[in-house]
């Protein structure tokens, strides 16, 4: 059977999320799937609100804006409180709980509450709760696969940050551990 | 085949443009094509010849455009809809020297400054020939990244084929968004230019490019002559996309972006029992009309789904001749159309019956 995940990747800007989605579409790619990465584009910076559409299918993709997604990523309240409502009925919800105190409070979807950027800090990178939440993301969405990550993380981690790829794997591993 | 590789829809133009022998670019930055100069001037200065300059305006970039375009170069400038506004002079001054260029237009709401969110509400801007006085710009509207590369590919060798501008008309989401692409873009298409400004060397008369023309008879004698070469364009170039039109009930018109909401709602619509199809005109102008006068003969009604106020959906009436019934289904202001309500459109004229 063909499958199909649309995932809506929110939080702060500077948390990330734009690169963790990167990171999936590019992971998509690699299984020669067909992806699609749609970024919020506006007066976001640091600190504002910033989101991005990811969608990993066996099919062509139609529109990449996704209005029901299959998986929703809250990295911050205002995300959860914007988002919450549009997941699909029966779809997933992931919560960096270390940054939302509140519960989810509909019945009809699944909810991980990972402390990622607590499981940051524990394991000194601080910056990384991004993919400790893209690990977890990946044991949740049967859409890819959890393997060959190093390359396809080399599509996203640049030249001058090839250093940075193995903290990230890292991370990846903690959160799909979680 | 070429490897593909995610890239942005704004970035992929600018590869594309580089793969098509573009080696002078010139623009002034605006939200949401500002991608497409930050790649050129990370690429051209690695290039032999390249040249990326960041104008002090759109009105000079357009006119280094326009002076570069006499030498007979592949050249071409980007802005988004307030920006294409203020080159709008220049374009004109381009056409009426039938100089090939490159405009890329990432479309933004408006009018005035508007937003930044995508729109496509500068159709008639782009399809009426953008300035002042009679002329046309082929112009070329994508509905994927890889579009955006391979029509900015097409978009130069047409430009240089039929000595005209040619525009590539996106949108903020066609700009921003990442999808994979393959650079594989075939051969670059040569023409000779010998009316190009390269210097006589003493060898031969001067050539002249120049829109004045003080003489009336004369000028009308250029017009009707350029109209000659639209008609050949109009016959030869119109391009579309037809999908489950082969029995369909229900016609969408929709371009870019619109058009990839719209598939979804055609595929739901399927699933419910409806007999709904798209076309999705690639060229917007020269508009596919033969392919709307055909459907005109077989389909129930259209919908033209538009990120803007109702345009293409005149130049629907038109190709249709008002055959069947055009509805509007549109967003505006920077919105972008759910396939709900592309749906709901088409599930409210599949009531309309055989009227």
């Amino acid at each position: 059977m063909s499958k199909s995940c649309s995932i809506l990747f929110a939080g702060f800007g500077g948390q990330g999320v734009l690169f963790a989605g990167k990171f999936l579409a590019y992971k998509g790619l690699d299984e020669g799937k067909q992806v699609s990465w749609l970024p919020s584009y506006g007066p976001e910076m640091r600190g504002g609100t910033a989101n991005c559409s990811v969608i990993i299918s066996d099919d062509p993709i139609g529109s990449p804006i996704i209005s029901e997604p299959d998986i929703l990523v809250a990295m911050n309240l205002p995300s959860l409180d914007k988002y919450e409502s549009t997941v699909k009925k029966g779809g997933k919800i992931i919560i960096d709980s270390s940054l939302i105190g509140r519960k989810v409070e509909r019945d009809d979807v699944e909810v991980f509450y990972v402390p990622a950027t607590e499981l940051a800090n524990k394991n000194n990178t601080p910056k990384l709760a991004n993919m400790i939440i893209a690990g977890k993301l990946m044991k949740e969405c049967d859409v890819i696969a959890y393997d060959h990550m190093r390359e396809a993380l080399a599509h996203v981690v640049s030249a001058r940050h090839q250093d940075m790829l193995e903290v990230n794997l890292g991370a990846i591993e903690i959160g799909y551990n979680a | 085949m070429a490897e593909k590789v995610l890239m942005k829809g704004n970035e992929a133009i600018a590869e594309a443009a580089i793969m098509a022998g573009c080696r002078h670019y010139f623009g002034y930055p605006i939200t949401p094509q500002t991608e497409v100069a930050a790649y050129m001037a990370k690429r051209m200065p690695k290039i032999e010849g390249g040249v990326f300059l960041q104008a002090e305006s759109e009105i000079a970039a357009i006119n280094m455009v326009y002076g570069v375009a006499a030498t007979g170069k592949r050249v071409m400038t980007s802005s988004s809809s307030p920006g294409i506004s203020l080159k709008s002079e220049g374009i004109s001054y381009i056409a009426g020297c039938d100089l090939p260029a490159l405009i890329v237009n990432v479309q933004r709401g408006g009018p005035g400054l508007g937003g930044i969110q995508p729109s496509q509400s500068d159709y008639f801007q782009a399809t009426r020939g953008s300035g002042h006085g009679d002329y046309h710009l082929i112009v070329l509207a994508p509905a994927s990244v890889q579009e955006m590369a391979s029509l900015t590919f097409k978009a130069f060798n047409l430009a240089d084929k039929y000595r005209m501008p040619t525009m590539i008309l996106a949108d903020g989401t066609m700009g921003q968004m990442m999808e994979p692409v393959s650079l594989d873009m075939g051969e670059v298409e040569t023409y000779e230019k010998p009316w190009a400004l390269t210097g006589t060397n003493m060898e031969r008369e001067h050539n002249i490019v120049n829109s004045l023309s003080l003489v009336p008879e004369e000028l009308e004698k250029f017009n009707f002559e350029r109209f000659e070469k639209y008609k050949a364009i109009e016959e030869n170039e119109a391009l579309c996309e037809e999908f489950m039109m082969e029995d369909a009930e229900i016609c969408i018109a929709a371009f870019g972006i619109a058009s990839r909401v719209s598939k979804n709602a055609v595929i739901e619509a399927r699933k419910q029992g409806i007999k709904a199809g798209l076309i999705r005109p690639i060229t917007l102008w020269p508009f596919p009309k033969k392919a709307f006068a055909k459907a005109a003969d077989k389909v129930k009604s259209f919908i033209s789904v538009e990120m803007s106020m109702g345009q293409m959906i005149e130049d629907v009436k038109l190709a249709t001749e008002c055959k069947k019934p055009v509805t509007l289904c549109n967003r505006a202001g920077g919105m972008i159309p759910s396939p709900e309500q592309v749906l709901e459109a088409i599930i409210e004229a599949n009531k309309g019956g055989d009227k």
